[in-house]
């Protein structure tokens, strides 16, 4: 099948089984490299990205489901206001250790605060229980999200 | 650094960059000890005792620096060239960071594993960088026709104070790179109060590129004309192919290529017998697997169950010690007459690794030639492993380290290396991406191996512990020998401490493939002798903290290691590390809250000393940690603190999965029960601990932190469940049973 999907800001038409996943259309067909596949299950939240502004795990999502469908992914996020400000909180207090599921926080983070501006720490492990960070950079995303929502200044040196 | 390798002879060579400037290469002798400091290395290809540092300044003041070790997210690709960068003291904002390809000849020994990286190189790359300062130097002396002693340096700035000249490193760095290299011996390193960067919060040299999704990581390898790989193998470990059937699998859609492959027989360090499937996209190809119809020969697995594991362990207690590793003082007469005897039994599964990417490599194959990316903590080991499966020689390969999505040991081992090989050389001239399911992931790990201890304690009339007994049960691989990451430590504490002591060992036969994960042997060590420490320490009326201070007492020695691996332990920086974490957590206040409590445990390894405490609480069979005190010495220095502190908090969430998650693998007939994130948990957000590290900086170099700060977690956890509930956790992963 054929499909025009309209992938951060952009038209890309993509010959794929209606039963691929996103991911694969990203990654594999389109080059999207920067969503990551952890999982193929839903349950890493390593290959997240938006669909209609809704955090989605893109190893779950048929590419035949997106007709119309505006996505943004990890490439693009950063055009954003909120994505913006969580890539700056993300570097300020150096969130990462490997990196590798970092897109896919960012991407859920991202989600979070387009519809909780101003997230409690419940709201915000609640939002972010589907992402695994294998090395555990659990405080620190907590952190550079509130930091983003501008609801902790810049924490210096985290503790 | 080991002191040893300081006086041996290093060489310094220079020569002009290509568009001018000084390129500096620096060759420092290894001491054998550090190319042998861990399990990682016995798999690695023999290294030169040589390391080679790669400085280049440009003439607009870029500092490049190679750096040679594997990332897995330990941060060493930002804490090495710190160290090349303060000596040469420029500004961190001048440096650019160039990745090393695999070249164990040039560089030394490249493993990320052990925690062995910064120990190893917190000496060369200083004088790396001070070498570079003394030619810049030097160049500018000659220009201005000064003496070199009256010239300073900063912020990558040459200064005059006399004649009020001055220079930018760039503007001389051609001159410089005319110059004979100065004698390593002459060059004076900075005084640790003098460090600009080192010491200081840097962000990771990845980070930026991180944040902003782009393709560094091995599975972002993209080739033109690349074919994408999924291998089957063997559901049971070691199974061998019989027969493939392939024709569905090769009509499906996208699908280039099905290709039976018939390995060399050796599953651990070879190429599994297994069916490649190659489309051109790789959900496609993985789709394509499904349509295989493969018959395998389970039989060598036949037997190899958890049940049956732990049946032989429990008769292999009753059997007794199979082989005595450790003897001091007189254990049976001493046991027999003390005044108390404590005894228990502790065990612990199997568990994976589980790094976020799941395995993968690229490789192209082409007149002979094999071109490698690859996402590994021991690329020589890869090698290795290539030139003996698939006898293609190590000239023949070039193989480029990617950054690693997580590695926690798990790619130490290079099975994914020689299968992407095996399937590139299958199809020459194609580039192919071979890339692991979740499922392959956990069911191919090299996983770190259950274990059994039978422990007995003896108490004296004095109530002092004096006899300390372990028989453990433990994997045998099939060379007879213990189990990759299976063995025993002789050195484990107490040994040493306490004057009569055995340590013995009796070996099970597994076809499964262990190897090490974070903290080898420590992480799994730890929680049983220091859980049953706590319970030695609560039958002679007092607590662990209290004990270990007790054995520890007296003047500050060095115990040297029973088995003359690894550094000796300095009772010193033991005893500082625990009074100081007693201090932090306020151990004398008992939380007041029923069913809360605090559980302290200690450890030491991988040259670090950490001790730890948890307080948890306990609701029916629900557990909750709310906060973890650490106390943490490895050394003078914290080379980058802010890396220093995501490694620690890390590793004590790693640890409190392996106790709470359920984190457990287990077998039937050689299959492995466990397939993805559900039935193998890690670590969530919503169960974070407050965490607070305290540093005890000694004398000593400084030392690696991937590891050293997990260990204790465990104990101190179930210590704490312990008098939250006057129940023992004595096995892992912990189960309680409601209240």
């Amino acid at each position: 099948m054929k499909y025009k999907l309209h992938i951060n800001e952009r038209v890309h038409e993509v010959e794929a089984p209606a039963d691929m996943p996103l991911l694969w259309v990203l990654r594999d067909e389109l080059g999207l490299v920067g969503t990551k596949f952890g999982c193929g299950a839903g349950l890493c939240g390593a290959c997240t990205v938006h669909v209609n502004g809704a955090a989605q795990r893109s190893c779950q999502t048929p590419v035949g489901s997106l007709r119309n469908a505006r996505i943004t992914t990890i490439e693009h996020i950063g055009e954003t206001p909120v994505g913006a400000r969580l890539q700056e909180a993300w570097l300020k207090v150096d969130v990462m250790q490997c990196g590798y599921c970092q897109a896919g926080q960012i991407m859920s983070a991202a989600a979070l605060l387009g519809h909780t501006p101003r997230p409690s720490l419940d709201q915000i492990n609640s939002a972010m229980a589907g992402n695994v960070c294998r090395c555990a950079c659990y405080n620190r995303i907590q952190t550079a999200i509130q930091m983003a929502a501008g609801m902790q200044e810049d924490p210096s040196h985290v503790a | 650094m080991l002191p040893e390798a300081i006086n041996r002879r290093t060489l310094l060579k220079t020569s002009l960059l290509a568009g001018g400037g000084l390129a500096l290469e620096v060759f420092i002798p290894l001491p054998v000890r550090a190319l042998a400091a861990n399990g990682a290395a016995a798999d690695a290809a023999p290294a030169p005792a040589t390391l080679s540092v790669f400085v280049s300044i440009a003439p607009d003041g870029i500092v490049t620096i190679v750096s040679k070790n594997p990332e897995i997210g330990q941060g060493i690709k930002t804490s090495l060239p710190m160290m090349i960068a303060d000596e040469l003291d420029c500004e961190w904002s001048q440096v650019r960071i160039d990745q090393a390809d695999a070249d164990a000849k040039r560089y030394g020994p490249q493993v990320a594993g052990g925690s062995t990286a910064t120990p190893t190189n917190w000496l060369p790359m200083r004088q790396a960088g001070a070498a570079a300062r003394a030619m810049l130097v030097q160049a500018a002396a000659a220009q201005w026709n000064v003496s070199a002693d009256e010239i300073t340096t900063s912020k990558g700035r040459i200064y005059h104070a006399t004649s009020g000249r001055s220079s930018s490193y760039g503007e001389v760095a051609s001159k410089a790179a005319v110059l004979a290299a100065p004698d390593v011996s002459s060059l004076r390193l900075k005084n640790p109060e003098q460090f600009t960067i080192i010491g200081q919060s840097v962000v990771g040299i990845d980070s930026p590129k991180i944040v902003k999704g782009k393709p560094i990581f091995g599975i972002d390898t993209r080739l033109p004309g690349m074919l994408y790989a999924v291998y089957e193998v063997a559901p049971a470990q070691g199974g061998r192919l019989v027969s493939a059937g392939v024709e569905a699998a090769r009509k499906s859609p996208g699908v280039r290529h099905v290709i039976p492959l018939t390995g060399n027989g050796d599953a651990d360090q070879g190429l599994a017998d297994g069916v490649a499937v190659l489309a051109t996209n790789w959900w496609l190809a993985n789709q394509a697997r499904k349509r295989l119809a493969v018959k395998w020969d389970l039989a060598a697995a036949q037997g190899h169950t958890s049940e049956a594991y732990q049946e032989k362990a429990e008769a292999a207690f009753v059997a007794g010690i199979g082989e005595e590793l450790r003897r001091d003082g007189d254990p049976t007469e001493h046991m027999a007459n003390a005044a108390r005897r404590i005894k228990a039994r502790y065990q612990y599964p199997f568990i994976a690794h589980a790094p976020m990417e799941p395995q993968n490599c690229t490789a192209v194959y082409e007149g002979g030639k094999l071109e490698i990316w690859a996402p590994t903590q021991a690329p020589g080991g890869g090698l290795t492993m290539i030139q003996k499966s698939l006898g293609i020689g190590t000239d023949n390969i070039t193989l480029h380290l990617t950054r690693m999505g997580g590695g926690f040991g798990r790619r130490l081992m290079n099975d994914f290396m020689v299968q992407a090989a095996a399937i590139a050389k299958a199809v020459p001239g194609t580039p192919i991406k071979l890339l692991w399911s979740r499922e392959d992931d956990m069911r191919r790990d090299y996983y770190r191996p259950g274990g059994w201890h039978d422990f007995e304690a003896g108490i004296d009339a004095n109530g002092k512990l004096s006899v300390f007994t372990d028989h453990f049960v433990t994997f045998q691989g099939s060379d007879g020998k213990a189990a990759r990451a299976a063995d025993m430590n002789l050195s484990m504490i107490p040994a040493g401490l306490v004057q009569h002591l055995r340590y013995g060992r009796s070996m099970l036969p597994t076809v499964v493939r262990t190897g090490p994960l974070r903290a080898p042997g420590s992480n799994a060590l730890c929680f049983a002798s220091q859980s049953f420490l706590d319970e030695v320490a609560v039958a002679a009326g007092t607590d662990l903290p209290a004990l270990m201070l007790s054995m520890l007492e007296g003047e500050r020695r060095e115990i040297a290691p029973r088995d003359g691996r690894g550094p000796p332990f300095d009772t010193g920086r033991a005893r500082d590390v625990i009074q100081k974490v007693l201090q932090t957590s306020d151990w004398p206040r008992k939380p007041q809250q029923a069913g809360r409590a605090k559980g302290f445990a200690f450890y030491f390894c991988h040259q670090g000393y950490f001790a730890e405490v948890v307080e948890a609480s306990v609701t029916g069979a629900t557990i909750a940690v709310h906060k973890v005190w650490v106390a943490g010495d490895v050394g003078s220095q914290i080379v980058n603190p802010m890396g220093a502190e995501n490694q620690v908090k890390g590793a004590i969430i790693d640890g409190l999965a392996q106790a709470l998650a359920g984190q457990e693998i287990g077998f039937v007939d050689g299959v492995v029960q466990q397939s993805n994130l559900h039935d193998f948990q890690l670590a969530r957000i919503q169960s974070t601990p407050q965490i607070e590290i305290a540093w005890v900086k000694s004398d000593k170099p400084p030392t690696g932190l991937g590891e050293p700060a997990l260990p204790p977690v465990i104990p101190a956890l179930s210590n704490a469940i312990f008098v939250a509930t006057g129940t023992r956790v004595r096995s892992l992963p912990v189960r309680l049973k409601s209240a």
